[in-house]
């Protein structure tokens, strides 16, 4: 009854400030403390950095399509000037490593965050709680724009010095930052400016963690109880909880690392007395979270999208919301499964194979709830329900391989090659990547008021679909053959399923071609959405709104009768 | 028993896989092209590996994934509108969902056990009274490994490999050959693979291998597929594992941790000689130096 006290008298001064401050221009945008305005820059800023670390992958796998070294020296070449290629093979060779380093965390701190916990956690988490905005709305303008100057320091990191030799440009190290390579390993300045990057995304992706937490637990609309709440508001929590939880460590983590690097400490030194594998161990504290911040608030997309386009509520309400806690709660206790190899005991590597394991139960709840929700349904495929099914298969594939590399005794053969490239793949590229898109089809109409073509929509699924698993399958025959990965050049036998993967990638890129001409012709047509484009399934709060919504939403506070369903 | 039908269920996937296993037999030390399976096995260590995986893993995750594909099949075609124009409104089934929350526990359960197994022969160096599960993962171990006779000290550098006879208290170098070197002197050894120096061990025998990395450098990860091998080798600490290869032959594998530029090349190529070829090998080491040593063994062509 609090709750909805307190709701109404800020929705009363939020309505208050709407009738005199709607901003136009540039102001809109820049001076945002709205959430819907702030979600859509969160997207489009998604859009133009997953452009930037999709070409990166493109040229690596130009690179790998062959055996030898093909693209890498005549790049480093045109960059140093060094009068031809063939005097550039070192100077390729690291900046192999940088296109590997930098597409990594492009892609998962300035793609896969932004588009999941900031636009559509931005925009829908509030909708669908029937909130007029965020607790925060000034946090949630600053929270944004610390992302391009983070983005910006991350791209001069790739010209300013970084390895050990002359003409290495740019942080080779890997996204997870391994000392000594990421110190003594890399001298120059491009190290400290990817570790100032990393600490101003994080410091947005807390304050955004912090605002969505304050959102959802106090701006419910009255009525709507945690229990009623939708699942992706519930992906959102506790996906924000996972986000503020663990960030501190990777911010504790690099800041160590930054001041072994230019201050004289030595946490992670060994022959100073500290240990490189405590780096690792704090890394991986914050990293293994860190993957569950980029599925779970596709977890809760896709359940919406199921339920809609089987005009059926989702089933198992409860166990789907209370599997991602659980998921979120044990995925920080089994961080050292991405360090079998290091060297700890056995009993440690057994704790820790038991407690990944464990992950597996409440992600099968989930998988097989979807398709249970599904059991029964009257089932529409439209463009989202294709990408939402694709990923309930795809990230099935990445599951279970999970599975296997859960087994230490498994990850022997497999760990740090191509297997686990494949496998991350299937869950993240593939998973995460594919529930973004479910999510940007499902909800387009519903920000911009258009109707995209459903033709091309399919067809840009379709042909990802097989471009994305032509890339990606091969991976595994690499890995279980035993090619490490991170390697620009490789043996000879290796040579048939890379090439195979570099043909899927080319598919993928077509793919991403129908996207953007899709996305194109879709405001050049203007077909009006409606308000519910989808019909009776989508009974979440947004589509009682117009299309787009009005710039301020539920001035009055809707309320949720006991019926209604989440 | 469940372990022989394993077995049983490996012979029957090598049946269907034997023009690829074919290859393999030709070229046992490192992957075959287009190969899509693990390295063949020569060691009781990579024996576990290959039946958990292949036995074990594989056919699991591979029936998890087509029930999954099943059902979604099975869903699109019988409940899409046109079939079913109303749907159902049913949430809940606890049947169901006790079902699917128990069976993969029992599925996990049944990894679990062979899992727990091999990895504790993994991590555990033989003391000649320990056996060893080898491809009888389901067993208590009746593989018999000798106590560890040899003991290799490997450290990593940037971007090579040094390696150490422990007890006799002789070093060498192992660097990857540059492409012209290898078609002058090793021809027949793949690109990116063939080394100046191999690493001698001799067949039948434990060794104990100590893995490290240069103090003042980074960190690197010693692996060798076929052997079932993989430690990272990290500054300022000794990590150790173990391996008893029952073939003799030249056994390649690669650096596993990002280490710098040359991280693709710095391999490890292990040859496994007779027991009597490695005594007059070490022999030669004391007296002279690893290219003496080396003239005494057919040279790698």
């Amino acid at each position: 009854m609090t709750d909805a006290v307190n709701l109404e008298a800020h929705a009363t001064g939020h309505d208050a400030a709407s009738h005199h401050h709607e901003p136009t221009g540039w102001r809109r945008w820049v001076y945002s403390t709205n959430h819907k305005d702030i979600g859509v820059m969160y997207l489009i800023f998604s859009i133009v950095t997953g452009i930037i670390g999709g070409l990166l992958s493109g040229v690596m796998r130009m690179e790998l399509q062959e055996p030898g070294i093909q693209i890498f020296h005549g790049l480093a070449n045109m960059v140093y000037g060094l009068g031809g290629p063939e005097n550039a093979i070192d100077a390729g060779k690291h900046m192999y490593n940088v296109f590997t380093t930098a597409h990594a965390l492009i892609m998962v701190f300035f793609v896969v965050m932004p588009a999941t916990m900031g636009g559509f956690a931005n925009y829908f988490a509030p909708l669908m709680i029937g909130a007029p905005d965020t607790a925060f709305p000034r946090i949630n303008n600053i929270a944004f724009w610390l992302l391009p100057p983070a983005f910006i320091l991350l791209l001069i990191s790739l010209f300013v010095p970084g390895g050990s030799g002359a003409l290495e440009n740019g942080f080779g190290g890997g996204w997870t930052i391994y000392p000594p390579l990421s110190t003594t390993g890399h001298p120059g300045p491009a190290m400290d400016f990817a570790i100032l990057a990393l600490h101003v995304a994080g410091v947005s992706s807390i304050l955004g963690a912090i605002n969505l937490i304050t959102t959802i637990f106090n701006m419910r609309a009255p009525g709507m109880t945690m229990h009623k709440m939708p699942l992706f508001a519930w992906s959102v929590l506790v996906t924000a909880f996972l986000l503020l939880l663990a960030l501190p460590v990777l911010a504790g983590a690099i800041t160590m690392l930054l001041t072994d690097r230019n201050f004289g400490t030595a946490f992670f030194k060994p022959d100073q007395g500290g240990d490189p594998i405590l780096f690792q161990h704090l890394f991986w504290f914050f990293g293994h979270p860190e993957v569950y911040i980029m599925i779970l608030p596709g977890f809760g997309i896709v359940s919406h999208i199921v339920s809609t386009f089987s005009r059926k509520p989702i089933f198992g309400y409860m166990a789907m919301a209370y599997a991602m806690v659980a998921i979120g709660f044990v995925g920080f206790v089994v961080w050292a499964h991405h360090m079998y190899t290091t060297g700890l005991s056995l009993d440690v590597q057994r704790y820790f194979v038991a407690a990944t394991m464990v992950i597996a139960v409440p992600t099968g709840v989930k998988i097989f709830s979807w398709i249970a929700t599904m059991w029964g349904g009257s089932i529409s495929f439209k463009t989202p329900m294709l990408w939402a099914i694709g990923f309930i298969f795809l990230f099935t594939v990445g599951g279970v391989t999970g599975v296997v590399l859960a087994n230490a005794a498994a990850d022997r053969a497999l760990h740090d090659t191509y297997y686990v490239v494949a496998h991350f793949h299937y869950v993240l590229s593939l998973g995460a990547v594919f529930s973004i898109f479910a999510g940007w089809y499902y909800w387009y109409p519903k920000i911009t008021g258009w109707m995209f073509s459903e033709f091309l929509g399919k067809l840009h699924f379709w042909v990802m679909f097989v471009g994305v698993n032509l890339i990606f399958f091969p991976q595994h025959f690499l890995g279980l053959a035993g090619m490490p990965r991170r390697y620009i050049d490789y043996p000879d036998a290796f040579g048939l399923w890379n090439r195979v993967s570099s043909i899927g990638y080319y598919i993928t890129f077509v793919a991403m071609i129908i996207f953007f001409y899709a996305m194109w012709e879709a405001q050049k047509k203007k077909r009006p959405a409606g308000d519910n484009p989808w019909g009776a399934g989508a009974t979440t709060l947004e589509w009682t709104l117009t299309s787009p919504p009005p710039f301020h939403q539920f001035t009055t506070l809707p309320k949720m009768d006991s019926t209604s369903a989440h | 028993m469940t372990g022989h039908f394993l077995k049983r269920i490996g012979a029957i996937s090598a049946v269907a896989l034997a023009p690829a296993l074919a290859a393999a037999q030709e070229a046992p030390g490192y992957s075959v092209p287009g190969q899509f399976h693990l390295q063949r096995s020569v060691t009781p260590i990579m024996d576990s590996i290959v039946v958990f995986h292949d036995g074990l893993l594989m056919w699991t995750i591979s029936l998890i994934v087509a029930f999954v594909l099943v059902l979604l099949l099975w869903v699109a075609w019988r409940y899409n509108a046109k079939r079913n124009p109303t749907p159902a409104a049913f949430t809940h089934n606890t049947m169901v969902e006790i079902l699917w929350t128990v069976l993969p526990i029992v599925i996990l359960i049944v990894i679990a056990i062979p899992s727990f197994g091999v990895l504790s022969d993994q991590l555990t160096t033989p003391d000649g009274e320990r056996k060893y599960l080898g491809s009888n993962i389901f067993s208590f171990g009746d593989i018999e490994v000798p106590a560890a006779e040899l003991t290799v000290k490997v450290t990593g550098q940037q971007w090579y490999w040094d390696y150490e006879y422990v007890d006799q208290g002789l070093l060498f170098t192992s660097v990857m050959l540059q492409e012209g070197d290898r078609q002058a002197s090793k021809p027949n050894q793949p690109r990116l693979l063939a080394v100046d120096n191999e690493l001698v061990v001799p067949v039948d025998t434990t060794v104990r291998l100590q893995v490290t990395s240069d103090p003042t450098g980074v960190i690197h990860a010693f692996a060798v597929p076929s052997f079932g091998v993989r430690m990272d080798a990290v500054p300022g600490r000794l990590n150790e594992t173990w391996f008893n290869s029952r073939e003799t032959g030249l056994f390649y594998g690669q650096c596993s941790e990002l280490c710098g530029k040359d991280h693709a090349f710095m391999p490890i190529a292990v040859r496994v000689v007779t027991k009597d070829e490695f005594a007059n090998f070490i022999a030669a080491f004391e007296a002279g130096d690893y290219q003496a040593a080396n003239a005494t063994l057919a040279a790698v062509q």
